[in-house]
């Protein structure tokens, strides 16, 4: 019995080992100027939990082999050790804390950072279940927009064709082009309930919180369509609400805005 | 003294956490005989306030962890909600709070009487200065309402509904409470109310007390 | 009354309602809360192989299923809002009617008056009270599948405004998710009486010589879990008036202005979706550790017991489980990263979050030294104890990743999280239910279960439950978003399906090994072999008086307690175990090792 269930444990260990450092499968390619920093604290704590994890579990298995009944004298009588438990809390603390802390290098980057005053302006604004994007157009403006005029069909986002600063504004269904290596400053909203707006290989993710805009940035190295997916249940298809990140060059980009101006 | 400790009946009258012990028994609240509180680590000593006040303390923290909750949803409203329209604090709750706070003082003063009949009579008194501010702040309700501000008009009158209608059905267990004791003290000359069931239900009622102060700051004057 | 005489409790009640059921005898109410947490986890874990299977195989025709749910299957296909009213339902049933029911209200209501030498609880009415207000509050939950429109969608979390619109936001969002919140309305009620109940129960009705340091780490758990259930559940309770407020009242608490779903505009106006989210997580996040620190006392209990072996490092755990309580209330905003919540907060709660990581290594470090140098009884209540530690390490390590800021980004609302707690709050804590069952059911009904079949049925689980939830880990990081119906829409998550396969297989076979739990209990409760009064040598309070217990508990006894908690392989001791209530030994060689 003991021997079975310390191979078990350790077996699981084995699994866990094989399964994470094999060819099973990891995040997908990444193509975001923070993204290689986002993946190599995920590297980092992977270390720290690895080693913990194997540990921690080769210990147990050992012990449940090694101090299993046989016959003899009593267990050893001992109500614990000061000293090791204190040592264990300064390890410990040591080490997560230190985790922590150079893991918020990361976000401060992303969130605390002042952007670039030559951004590229998009704003998202998601629905039950489809993805609105919205560019300022030429004056850099967004214009005003009314909850009384959204239509679903005609004007998504309530666009006000009395404020001149709307009537440039580029409104798109499900696909947003962005210009590669340039900064993306998003405005994330939402008409109905709460979304989240998660593109995998951006190593980006925010919700869309009704009634809020959240400010986000990004900024992709590598041309190519991405999916954007909804992470947040937002109802019945939740699972179907997809989008399109379209990463193209400069010029790609000005043509695909202008086409849709025109239209 | 009474043979047995009764088993501690509780009357859940509101459904929330409102509760009064009902038989504690005469002369029971302090001493050496609280209830079922009982002994610890040898030599007789006691290991923490009567059961009843504990249980009654704890039942408080939990009712202001509510109160709590509602007061951060109320500020970050006040703070955020571009449609936050403060209304003014209909005159009639000043009157109410007047009602309330004499109905703690009678309700110490019964705590207080040493005569039985005294105990009776504030007793009676502060049954009825309590049920005359349920009453008052139904005649607030449908004042304001007439007055066409309801529960979903604006947030700040949304929240002066909510807050002061968890407080009167909090009060009403308070209210119920009393009139029990009350009415088991005029039936029955042996069962005037003394020490631990009188005890714990003033801490809860000077506690319903202090926490319509509370909202009535929080609703009109904070910032 | 005098100090000496037992104070004589309620007396013996002989008609059958009031013994069996408006019973004030906290050990009936116990074996009640577990029979519903019986029935509760029953039915969260069919509707989890119904989802499984859904999960798997999306566009297969399951025509039998159809003819037991018309609806939800018509034309033989799960529709998308059935699985996400099973992904409600099970979520909500699991984490109340199970996780905090079981082991708090089952275990703890039948077993905390007992190890600290007690009659009954502090207010026994109470205690009756908090239980049928939770039946109340599971048959209210339960009716939900039955309304029109079905169970509500919107997760267990149920975050507004998806929660406070009403039908126009989807399928059983009316009076579905109307009676979800009333049923968690009441559960709040009913765990607050409970909460206030055991607290008194410890500070004023120990037994003579029970000293605070002296009870058992289980008394601590569940007293611990008390305090944070009296703590967090009534925030839950302001949440679910303020929802219920918006959606049958018309206020604003949680919708915001200028909403148009569906092309319909709503009228409200300047509420905050936010709100609930931090409202919901206050309570959310300690209910975490309400799920599973009676689990961890329960492993003390067991490692120390079967072990032989004091546990190692007593006040350390005291203070780890206290540890982890009480910042229990301070990490909430770790749920929030990606919901918009200030930056530098979010900071903050990351730290916080990581500090748990510090009493929760203690606690497995000193489950280690308990085993360190023992004798290791492998009795099925044992089994689960390890796999319990196991369990504990697995899941608990995974929360470094998503504690932290930067890594939680990208995991947010996959698999990742939904592995890590399930592990942790899910697995381990039912293995520390498991645990408890085998171990104390000899108590409870004087009849000892099968261990072999106990055993068979630790393998499977063990197994299966791994082979569910490491997989799942990776399923996260290769991107698979938490409560899609199906995930064949999406490129990204295309090479996932062999994936949801494997573990819809694994799945079945860890659901097909409960069914061996179920026959072994019933088994056990009328065949079982007849149980002594200490089966495992133990040395807690309950294993002095008879099995099952006479009503008073201890048949008119007044204990005097005389050792800690666990004194096994004592040296002078005539016994390899001293009970609690033993005379004091005269000890004149012996050392503490330690």
């Amino acid at each position: 019995m003991a021997l079975a269930l310390a191979i078990l444990i350790w077996a699981i260990v084995l699994a866990s080992v094989v399964l994470f450092t094999g060819e099973f499968g990891w995040f997908p390619p990444q193509v975001s100027e923070h993204g290689d920093a986002m993946d190599a604290q995920f590297n980092l704590t992977l270390i720290v939990v690895a080693i913990g994890f194997i540990l921690a579990q080769v210990a147990l298995g050992y012990y449940v082999w090694r101090y299993r009944d046989r016959s003899g004298a009593r267990a050893v009588y001992t109500h614990g050790n000061a000293k090791v438990e204190v040592a264990t809390v300064l390890i410990t603390a040591v080490t997560f804390v230190t985790l922590a802390i150079i893991g918020q290098r990361v976000w401060i980057d992303l969130h605390l950072e002042d952007m670039p005053e030559d951004a590229v302006q998009v704003e998202v604004t998601a629905q039950q279940f489809a993805w609105n994007f919205r560019y300022p157009g030429p004056d850099g403006k967004f214009g005003k927009t009314v909850t009384r005029l959204i239509n679903d069909q005609l004007n998504p986002v309530g666009l006000d064709s009395r404020d001149p600063a709307s009537n440039d504004d580029v409104v798109t269904l499900n696909r947003m082009a962005v210009p590669v290596n340039r900064d993306i400053r998003l405005t994330l909203r939402s008409k109905d309930v709460t979304h989240s707006f998660f593109v995998p290989a951006l190593r980006f993710k925010q919700d869309t919180t009704p009634g809020l805009a959240v400010p986000g940035h990004f900024k992709a190295l590598k041309t190519g369509e991405y999916e954007i997916a909804c992470a947040e249940l937002c109802g019945l298809q939740h699972y179907k609400m997809k989008g399109f990140l379209m990463v193209m060059s400069d010029q790609e980009f000005e043509a695909w805005l202008k086409e849709r101006a025109e239209f | 003294m009474p043979v047995a400790i009764a088993p501690p009946e509780v009357k859940p009258q509101t459904g929330r956490e409102d509760r009064v012990p009902a038989s504690g028994g005469p002369g029971g609240g302090s001493g050496s005989d609280g209830g079922p509180g009982r002994r610890g680590d040898g030599g007789g000593r006691r290991l923490g306030p009567d059961s009843y006040q504990l249980g009654m303390w704890l039942a408080l923290a939990s009712i202001s962890m509510m109160f709590i909750g509602f007061s951060s949803a109320y500020i970050l409203g006040q703070g955020t909600n571009s449609q936050w329209r403060a209304m003014a604090a209909p005159p009639y709750v000043w009157v109410n709070t007047v009602i309330l706070l004499a109905s703690s003082l009678t309700l110490e003063l019964a705590r207080r009487a040493g005569a039985a009949t005294e105990v009776k009579r504030w007793m009676t008194l502060t049954c009825v200065l309590g049920a005359a501010f349920l009453a008052g702040q139904l005649w607030v309700w449908g004042l304001l309402a007439d007055q066409g501000i309801y529960l979903s008009g604006n947030p700040h009158s949304s929240f002066f509904y909510l807050l002061t209608g968890v407080h009167a059905v909090h009060l009403l267990g308070g209210v119920a409470a009393l009139v029990y004791l009350t009415a088991r003290a005029w039936i029955s000359a042996a069962r005037v109310p003394a020490g631990t069931s009188l005890n714990v239900t003033a801490i809860y009622w000077h506690f319903m007390d202090g926490l319509w102060i509370y909202l009535m700051v929080l609703l009109f004057f904070w910032r | 009354m005098s100090d000496s005489a037992h104070p004589a409790v309620h007396p013996a009640p002989t008609t059958f309602i009031r013994k069996w059921v408006f019973s004030t005898d906290h050990k009936i109410i116990g074996i009640q809360y577990y029979f519903l947490a019986l029935v509760a986890v029953f039915t969260g874990l069919a509707l989890s192989v119904l989802m499984r299977l859904r999960l798997a195989w999306p566009a297969e025709s399951w025509p039998w299923l159809e003819k037991i749910f018309p609806v939800g299957f018509e034309g033989g296909v799960m529709s998308p809002e059935f699985y996400l009213a099973m992904l409600t339902m099970h979520g909500t049933i699991m984490v109340f009617f199970v996780l905090t029911t079981a082991p708090q209200g089952g275990f703890g209501n039948y077993f905390l008056p007992i190890q600290i030498g007690a009659h009954d609880m502090a207010f026994p009415v109470l205690n009756m009270l908090s239980f049928w207000v939770t039946f109340l509050s599971m048959g209210v939950m339960f009716a939900a599948f039955f309304v029109a429109g079905g169970a509500p969608i919107s997760g267990w979390t149920a975050y507004a405004p998806l929660s406070a619109l009403g039908e126009v936001a989807g399928p059983g969002l009316g009076s579905g998710q109307d009676l979800w919140i009333i049923s968690i309305a009441l559960f709040c009620v009913a765990s607050l009486l409970g909460a206030l109940n055991f607290i008194t129960t410890v500070l004023n009705m120990r037994t003579k010589g029970m000293s605070l340091m002296k009870m058992p780490l289980t008394v601590w758990t569940w007293f611990t879990t008390a305090i944070l259930a009296l703590l967090s559940f009534p925030v839950l309770l302001a949440a679910g008036i303020l929802l219920l407020l918006d959606r049958l009242g018309g206020t604003s608490f949680f919708i915001p202005a200028g909403l148009v779903v569906s092309d319909t505009v709503i009228e409200n106006s300047g509420g905050s979706p936010i709100l609930w989210q931090h409202l919901f997580w206050f309570f959310g996040h300690p209910e975490v550790y309400i799920a599973i620190l009676p689990g961890m006392g329960v492993a003390s209990q067991l490692l120390s017991t079967f072990a032989r072996k004091p546990i190692f490092g007593y006040h350390a755990m005291v203070v780890a489980i206290f540890a982890i309580g009480m910042l229990g209330f301070f990490v909430w905003g770790h749920h929030m990263f990606v919901s918009g919540l200030s930056p530098f907060s979010a900071l903050v709660f990351s730290i916080l979050t990581l500090a748990i990581g510090v009493p929760s290594a203690i606690k497995t470090f000193n489950w280690l030294g308990t085993l360190w140098g023992g004798k290791i009884r492998f009795t099925t209540a044992m089994l689960f104890a390890i796999g319990f530690v196991s369990l504990f390490v697995s899941g608990g390590i995974t929360g470094l990743f998503l504690g932290q800021t930067s890594v939680d980004v990208q995991l947010h609302d996959t698999y990742f999280p939904v592995a890590h707690f399930h592990m942790i709050m899910g697995v381990a804590a039912i293995f520390g239910i498991f645990g408890a069952t085998y171990y104390w059911f000899p108590k409870m009904f004087g009849r000892m279960l099968h261990e072999g079949l106990g055993k068979l049925h630790f393998w499977l689980t063990f197994i299966g439950v791994n082979a569910i939830f490491i997989p799942m880990h990776l399923m996260g990081i290769m991107g698979q978003l938490r409560r899609y119906a199906e995930s064949t829409e999406f490129k990204f998550m295309e090479p996932l399906q062999p994936y949801q396969e494997f573990v819809t297989f694994a799945a079945f076979v860890t659901a097909a090994a409960q069914l061996l739990f179920l026959v072994n209990f019933v088994w056990g409760m009328f065949k079982g072999k007849k149980a002594t009064e200490n089966p495992w040598e133990a040395t807690t309070l309950e294993w002095i008086t008879a099995s099952p217990p006479p009503h008073d508990n201890f048949g008119g006894r007044e204990l005097v307690v005389n050792h800690g908690a666990y004194e096994y392989g004592v040296p002078d001791a005539p016994r390899d175990y001293v009970m609690q209530t033993d005379p004091p030994i005269a000890r004149t060689s012996h050392r503490d090792a330690g």
